[in-house]
């Protein structure tokens, strides 16, 4: 049996379903991330299963034990906020020390496991700074080992990167994966930054309007999205309508008018070789520069398709240049029709 | 330079004539002569009052009952109000404007109407003791006691303990309780160990308020405390329109003006010092 269980999870606020009849298992030290656009319901699911917001329907099991009714305090579970929720009033080691004294630890041994989880993030030098001294990064690794010293059995993390700017985010995304492999916990994030959920986790919880639409590791969900939104949502993806040929496999269909499916195409799927070759023909609309690769919005006849290529040092493509474009046909993916409206 | 200190002028016209003006000639007038014949004698100078003021039992008496009421009422009111606050931060949107609202409104009544009312409630055949005859009780001497004042002033004043506690809850971010709670605290250990120390400023600046206005306050005693409950203010009344005594008056004004001052300047000075480090204030 997994070690964090939801069965048939639901909330319920008035007439609005917040979430609906979630069912996940996360297994012991995984990494798993609930992504999905504001309102979906992620952090109402993280918020159930902290404690904070009482379940309409359904149950929550840890180790096999029920939790779906237990209070926050009782479940000992490391939550971690968006806004961090540190304790402006105490210190860096009263912050962290907090939970220890709850559980009446003794005086010398909370101070040894302070001192080791603020090594833990790096934090040992500012143990007797206030929060209000610390730059954004810093404040968060306050509310991780704030979080982690009292040894919880799951970790939630509630959108823990969106306070921090871009830089300090990817820093913090290796920070956070470096700790959670370090410490081995077991580990539930809620996210809206597909990157962030496909960079760290070991399987990604996609959710649209309250219900759980894909699991899977973030490879496969990113190879083979199963529906329309969640290929845009996770990653780009260009649309373009297609049909089975004679031997069942899906192509993409070059007269005007739609399809009978709905076909993705990765951006840096696609080749762009010589004018006049290839398998579609467009012309470059503009051009985008990320260091380390281009991204090209090229108009073609099945409308307008984003083709990312790698810098390679080569000259890039002025904009108007005409461009033939190829892919491989095993890397079309057929999608199916969304079932929720997001 | 000249343009700042003209722009500031009308404020400093009205501050040095409506307040530095005033209390520098009730300095000035507390060191004047004062005669029963001839009353008071503008050009000779004596300490006379300051020494009579300190030898007479009478006056201590008198700050003294006006020090525990204060402190009394601003005991209450923290009490009351912080708690108050407190559920009113927590309230959802209709309601807490309503509530917000209610808690104000006292403050657009006169003192004076309010304390007419308490009169009628506490009142030897007011509805307090109607109330209490019905019940089969005896009538209970409520009106002109300690216990009128302290009530009246209570009610008076505790809008000026909430607003400043319910500005410090605003700053409060509600996921810190939540944090203490997953952390293993219980309801009442976060009220203790974090919402209260970070609304300290709020609660510091609430009773200094009312201290200040409860130390000074003039109508709620003229009026519930009678003529035989007095309190600082009610006697420098009585040293100015029933004696004729003003330079008495002065005396005691300054005093009065004096000591609330040192207890706030103290007040202010021991908790800060306690929060100061943690709240950055």
């Amino acid at each position: 049996m997994a070690f964090l269980q939801l069965h048939a999870l639901s909330k319920r606020y008035g007439a609005v379903d917040a979430v609906v009849a979630t069912d996940l298992a996360v297994e012991k030290g995984e990494f798993v991330s609930l992504l999905g656009p504001s309102g979906c319901g992620k952090t109402t699911t993280l918020q159930m299963i902290a404690g904070f917001v009482d379940v309409s329907g359904g149950q929550i099991l840890l180790d096999g034990r029920d939790i779906t009714h237990a209070k926050p305090a009782s479940r000992g579970l490391g939550v971690v906020f968006q806004s961090y929720a540190l304790f402006p009033h105490m210190s860096v080691r009263d912050n962290v020390a907090f939970g220890l004294k709850m559980r009446k630890v003794p005086t010398a041994e909370i101070a040894s496991k302070v001192k080791t989880v603020l090594e833990l993030v790096r934090l040992a030098p500012h143990a007797d700074r206030y929060p209000r001294e610390l730059s954004g990064g810093q404040r968060q690794r306050v509310a991780l080992a704030r979080a982690l010293v009292i040894e919880p059995p799951v970790l939630l993390l509630d959108e823990p990167l969106s306070n921090l700017d871009a830089n300090l985010r990817e820093e913090m995304q290796f920070e956070i994966r470096r700790i959670q492999c370090a410490v081995g916990i077991t580990t539930l994030m809620v996210t809206h930054d597909q990157a962030e959920a496909l960079s760290i986790s070991d399987r990604v919880v996609v959710m649209q309007a309250g219900r759980v639409t894909q699991i899977d590791a973030p490879y496969k969900l990113y190879e083979h999205p199963r529906t329309r939104f969640i290929s845009d949502f996770v990653g780009k993806a260009n649309l373009l309508p297609g049909d089975y040929d004679q031997l069942g496999t899906p192509q993409v269909r070059h007269e005007s008018g739609d399809g009978e499916l709905t076909l993705s195409l990765r951006p840096e799927k696609i080749q762009l070789v010589d004018a006049g070759t290839g398998r579609l023909q467009g012309k470059v609309l503009d051009s985008y520069f990320f260091g380390s690769q281009w991204l090209y919005r090229i108009h073609t006849s099945l409308g307008e398709i984003t083709v990312v290529r790698s810098n390679d040092g080569s000259a890039p493509l002025g904009c108007g240049a005409a461009v033939g474009l190829d892919w491989q046909a095993s890397l079309l993916r057929v999608l199916a029709a969304d079932e929720v409206r997001a | 330079m000249s343009r700042g200190y003209l722009l500031s002028l009308p404020a400093l016209v009205l501050f040095v004539g409506l307040l530095i003006l005033p209390l520098g000639l009730t300095l000035v007038l507390s060191f004047n002569v004062f005669d029963y014949q001839v009353g008071v004698k503008a050009d000779e100078w004596t300490f006379a009052h300051y020494l009579s003021l300190f030898s007479d039992a009478y006056f201590y008496e008198i700050f003294w009952r006006t020090f525990w009421i204060s402190a009394l009422v601003t005991l209450l009111c923290v009490v009351i109000g912080v708690p108050e606050a407190y559920i009113l931060s927590r309230m959802g949107t209709p309601w807490r404007s309503i509530f917000l609202i209610l808690i104000l409104t006292p403050l657009l009544i006169s003192v004076v109407v309010r304390a007419f009312g308490w009169s009628l409630l506490l009142g030897a055949d007011g509805l307090v003791n109607q109330v209490i005859q019905f019940l089969g009780g005896r009538p209970v001497k409520l009106l002109y006691t300690p216990f009128a004042v302290i009530i009246a002033l209570v009610h008076v004043m505790l809008p000026f303990m909430i607003i400043p506690v319910w500005t410090s809850l605003q700053k409060l971010d509600p996921s810190a309780e939540q944090a203490a709670l997953s952390l293993g605290a219980s309801q009442t250990t976060v009220m203790r160990r974090i919402v209260l120390p970070q609304v300290m400023p709020g609660v510091l600046s609430g009773t200094l308020i009312v201290f200040g206005l409860a130390a000074s306050s003039f109508a709620i005693p003229g009026l519930l405390g009678g003529r035989r409950l007095k309190m600082v203010a009610t006697v420098v009344y009585d040293q100015y329109l029933s004696e004729l005594n003003w330079p008495m008056g002065a005396t005691i004004a300054v005093v009065l003006l004096l000591v609330n001052l040192l207890i706030m300047l103290s007040w202010n000075r021991m908790v800060e010092g306690r929060y100061k480090k943690s709240l950055g204030v």
